[in-house]
């Protein structure tokens, strides 16, 4: 397939900060990406992400630290000068122009020969699965044949890097689906790098091959989908990834492990840098499950059903709200006495601020 | 986003606010020196009147008859404020709420007033208000100047009726409001500062709209406008600077007006309302 | 959006299906409310729509002679025909001239986080009207005024440049007075262009210049020739700066002159209002031109489809 990438190696992010006014947007993140990988910088509005992809694309300029691509620092050049590929979470097709103008709009600002223009348009066309539509004007195409035009125009011109920003978020959730496989099919025959934002915990770990999850403008953990789906670092990367237990509690040692009391119970865990004292306990819901010989007592408040279980919300008798997960039917009201097993509740040193 | 930063480009930068500067260096210049000679007791080969006094506006005062002009045109742009508001905003109202057969046929009809520059219209119109016996006096001057200002606030307002969610409305009668009470209580209200804005824009665009007034006024009819434009036509007669005084008397009154207007809307809706 | 249908429910639904009239006219969308449009409706077909078609009847009615004899004594008079010469000789340029400079000094203050101070003090010259300003300049630019003051000081003249009274001082009027609103049009039709456009131009290597010819420059061409048009519909109705501010008797006598003094020097209302009407009629054709224009360029929202 032609549509490849030129050389690189890595991409290298040094302390990059960007502040507005008082406000900081991002501060200190370090991150290196190498060839051929995909990253996803997740988090919740407002977390960074999409201000570190602006300040990677040039579209924003750094407060401080710097970015390095191969040994060449890149951060004081201007977007035009980098070569990146960028898809825009609005797609930024130009109205104006038909499909096959808008793909080929890079390549006509490198002075290409018409030849060799058309030759690479219709190849990323095909990459993208959109050959018959090339002479329609964006208005005249559905939402996600745009964002194909978008991801053509992007990767024609062979960059190194590409970015996205939220690119699935305006579709529907089956296109999603299909676009989700669509742009790693895409990625991989491409060959360079892909940093992706999103703020969707399931897209990022169906999609990439690292994982950056950034709260407040800084990097809270870099890691594989498992790592950071069964490890997370810090209690506010557990909340985001779905660990909807977050409960304070005080930890005594307990041979490796720490015990840890919930509403009176004593339950084992995993320590994550946390000793013996105050602790925040995070336990996802699918691993709180309901047994005949688990530690916490629990009056069950609501259950939904899901079609494989139940996913139920329950009260300790301290008033702690514990939600959990039921293969056999629960019902309000009920009383059920809900465990995890000890590799599966996680504790941290840190207390969790919502 | 960032902008480019090469020395083209900042040269580039510096041209357009060299000539924006410009712009705004000569029209200060241009007020100022208005406002300057108005006080000046002799002003010839220097840059700046040998003297200053106070009698140019005095004789203004009194030779362009400026208490009774004054009275004049606070008589005609409240009327046009008025009437434009009560005619105007009901229009909007129903033209924003009901979709009736010909409403496009009446939404260019409301365009055509504000797209066609006055001294075009002026001329028939004044020739059959002459006819009819309205021009040359007060009423004739009001009718001319309701002739732009009555779309003017129809197509202002539109946007801001839209705005109410017509299920307010809705839930109000649902809750018993008759249709007085519904304007009262619960349009009137919310589409306040709509109509204000509405009606300030009206009030800085009348003071200034010469064209219409010119041609339909008699001699005790005229607003300030008018009055100044006779008095520098004529100014081979009067002093000068008296004619100045006159004109930073409408000057203060138009921008008084602006300033009261500014503070209900965005200084680009005085031109682009309707234009979009 | 109408009102939802709720006085629907005392309508008896019989075999004969009789629906009253005054529900069959609401649901066409006719009915108390729509009738609040009559008196505006009225007012502009009494003094605008009315006194347009008598004007336009009374142009054909001479005082003698034929029906066209009005049109053909303008067309065989140069006194009267040059009118629409100077016009155009007066109102193109200077509407070029604001259209084009307001190009670049739109795309500049779209940027700007103060836009407000700006387009405040731009909005004085339209508040102020165009006989203050044809005063201003009259005492600004005289041969004593500052203008020229400043210009001989710094060496530029030596003896001062005639501005008033002729045709400079009307240009110059029209531009002061034309500016701010065609700059005020043109920067709202720049800012309604996505700015997300630009920056995909500018990831895809395009720098400044090559941004504004093949992305920013054909999105906003639909919106420049509207902005034109009224410009230049504008300018041609110049009246009272050419009359105070140019030569009324020659350089600047304007088609508006020639109207007024037909209506109120000679009295003559049929040809007075011929020329009113020969007047609209050059003004349509300038913009039905440009109009037409507009139609061959790409006409959509300048912004992307979704998102």
């Amino acid at each position: 397939m032609a549509v490849v990438s030129h050389e690189f190696k890595e991409l290298r992010l040094d302390g990059v900060s960007r502040e507005f006014g008082a406000l900081n947007a991002l501060k200190d993140v370090d991150l290196t990406v190498k060839r051929g990988e995909f990253i996803a910088l997740l988090g919740p509005s407002g977390c960074g992400k999409s201000t570190a992809l602006n300040c990677l694309a040039g579209l924003l300029p750094l407060s401080a630290g710097s970015i390095w691509l191969d040994g060449h620092r890149i951060d004081t050049l201007g977007p035009e000068r980098r070569g990146f590929g960028m898809v825009f979470q609005n797609y930024a097709l130009f109205p104006h122009m038909s499909v096959r103008r808008n793909v080929g709009f890079g390549l006509v600002t490198q002075r290409r020969p018409r030849a060799e223009i058309e030759r690479r348009v219709e190849e990323a066309l095909a990459l993208v699965r959109l050959t018959g539509q090339a002479d329609k004007l964006p208005g005249q195409i559905s939402g996600g044949q745009q964002q194909r035009v978008a991801i053509a125009r992007a990767v024609v011109v062979e960059p190194p890097l590409v970015l996205m920003d939220e690119p699935l978020s305006n579709l529907d959730a089956k296109l999603r689906l299909e676009m989700r496989a669509e742009i790693r099919r895409i990625h991989q025959v491409v060959g360079g790098a892909t940093i992706y934002v999103t703020h969707d915990q399931d897209e990022a770990l169906s999609l990439a091959d690292r994982i950056v999850v950034m709260r407040e403008g800084r990097v809270r953990q870099v890691g594989t989908p498992e790592e950071l789906y069964g490890r997370p670092t810090h209690p506010d990367v557990a909340e985001f990834m779905g660990y909807r237990n977050l409960l304070p509690s005080v930890a005594v040692a307990d041979g490796n492990l720490l015990s840890v009391t919930i509403s009176g119970a004593k339950v084992r865990g995993v320590p994550i840098d946390a000793t013996p004292g105050q602790v925040t306990v995070a336990i996802r819901p699918e691993d709180l499950t309901p047994a005949t010989d688990a530690p916490i007592p629990a009056k069950v408040e609501a259950a939904e059903y899901r079609g494989r279980d139940f996913y139920g919300f329950a009260r300790a008798d301290d008033g702690t709200a514990l939600y959990f997960r039921s293969e056999a039917r629960v019902a309000p009201g009920e009383t059920v006495r809900l465990g995890a097993p000890a590799e599966r509740v996680l504790v941290y040193a840190e207390a969790f601020a919502a | 986003m960032r902008r480019d930063s090469g020395l083209a480009a900042r040269l580039w930068a510096i041209c357009i606010w060299t000539l924006v500067g410009f712009f705004v260096i000569n029209l200060a210049a241009m007020i100022a020196s208005v406002v300057v000679n108005s006080f000046g007791t002799r002003w010839f080969a220097t840059w700046l009147p040998s003297g200053y006094t106070g009698r140019w506006y005095a004789l203004a005062w009194n030779e362009f008859q400026l208490p009774a002009i004054l009275i004049v045109t606070v008589e005609v742009v409240g009327a046009v404020v008025l009437l434009s508001g009560l005619i105007g905003v009901p229009a909007a109202y129903a033209m924003a709420r009901r979709d009736f057969p010909g409403k496009r046929a009446v939404l260019l009809l409301f365009l055509l007033p504000l797209l066609v520059p006055p001294i075009t219209y002026g001329i028939p119109l004044a020739t059959v208000l002459y006819q009819a016996g309205f021009a040359g006096n007060i009423s004739g001057v009001i009718m001319a100047n309701l002739v732009p200002t009555i779309p003017f606030v129809v197509l202002i307002m539109i946007p801001f009726v839209e705005q109410i969610d017509p299920r307010v409305e809705a839930a109000a009668r649902v809750f018993g409001a008759g249709i007085t009470r519904l304007f009262v209580t619960v349009l009137v209200p919310l589409l306040m500062p709509g109509v204000l804005a509405a009606l300030m824009l009206v009030l800085v665009r009348t003071i200034a709209m010469f064209e219409l007034t010119f041609l339909t006024a008699g001699p005790t009819s005229q607003t300030l406008v008018v009055a100044l434009y006779y008095a520098v036509f004529a100014a081979g007669v009067r002093p000068g600077q008296s004619v100045d005084a006159m004109a930073v008397v409408y000057m203060v009154t138009t921008m008084a007006a602006l300033l009261v207007a500014l503070r209900f809307v965005n200084p680009t809706q005085i031109v682009t309302r309707g234009k979009r | 959006m109408s009102v939802p249908e709720l006085a629907q429910s005392g309508v008896p639904q019989r075999a004969s299906h009789h629906v009253p009239l005054r529900v069959r006219l609401k649901q066409r969308g006719l009915d108390g409310v729509t009738l609040l449009v009559l008196p505006g409706v009225f007012v502009v077909l009494a003094l605008f729509v009315y006194p347009f078609l008598y004007g336009l009847l009374l142009s054909f009615a001479p005082k003698e002679g034929g029906w066209l004899k009005n049109y053909a004594a303008f067309f065989a008079d140069p006194f009267l025909y040059g009118t629409i010469f100077t016009t155009l000789l007066i109102a193109v340029p200077a509407t070029l001239v604001n259209v084009l400079v307001s190009i670049p000094v739109a795309l500049r203050v779209r940027l700007m986080y103060r836009q407000r101070l700006l387009t405040t003090i731009l909005v004085i010259p339209i508040t102020l009207g165009t006989v203050l300003v044809a005063e201003g300049l009259l005492t600004y630019l005289g041969p004593r005024g500052w203008l020229n003051r400043v210009l001989i000081g710094i060496g530029l003249i030596d003896h001062p440049v005639l501005l008033i009274h002729n045709y400079w001082g009307v240009f110059l009027s029209l531009v002061i007075t034309g500016f701010p609103f065609t700059f005020l049009l043109t920067l709202s039709y720049v800012t309604g262009i996505d700015p997300s456009l630009e920056q995909a131009g500018a990831m895809l290597g395009a720098r400044a210049r090559e941004r504004f010819w093949r992305v920013l420059l054909p999105l906003l061409v639909p919106g420049l020739t509207i902005t034109l048009a009224l410009s230049f519909v504008q300018a041609f109705s110049v009246f009272p700066s050419a009359v105070l501010l140019g030569a009324p008797s020659g350089p600047t006598r304007v088609i508006s002159i020639a109207a007024y003094q037909a209506a109120f020097e000679q009295y003559d209302y049929s040809m007075a209002s011929a020329i009113a009407m020969i007047m609209a009629a050059c003004q349509v054709v300038i913009v039905v031109l440009l109009l037409a224009a507009r139609g061959l360029f790409y006409k959509g929202p300048a912004s992307t489809g979704k998102g």
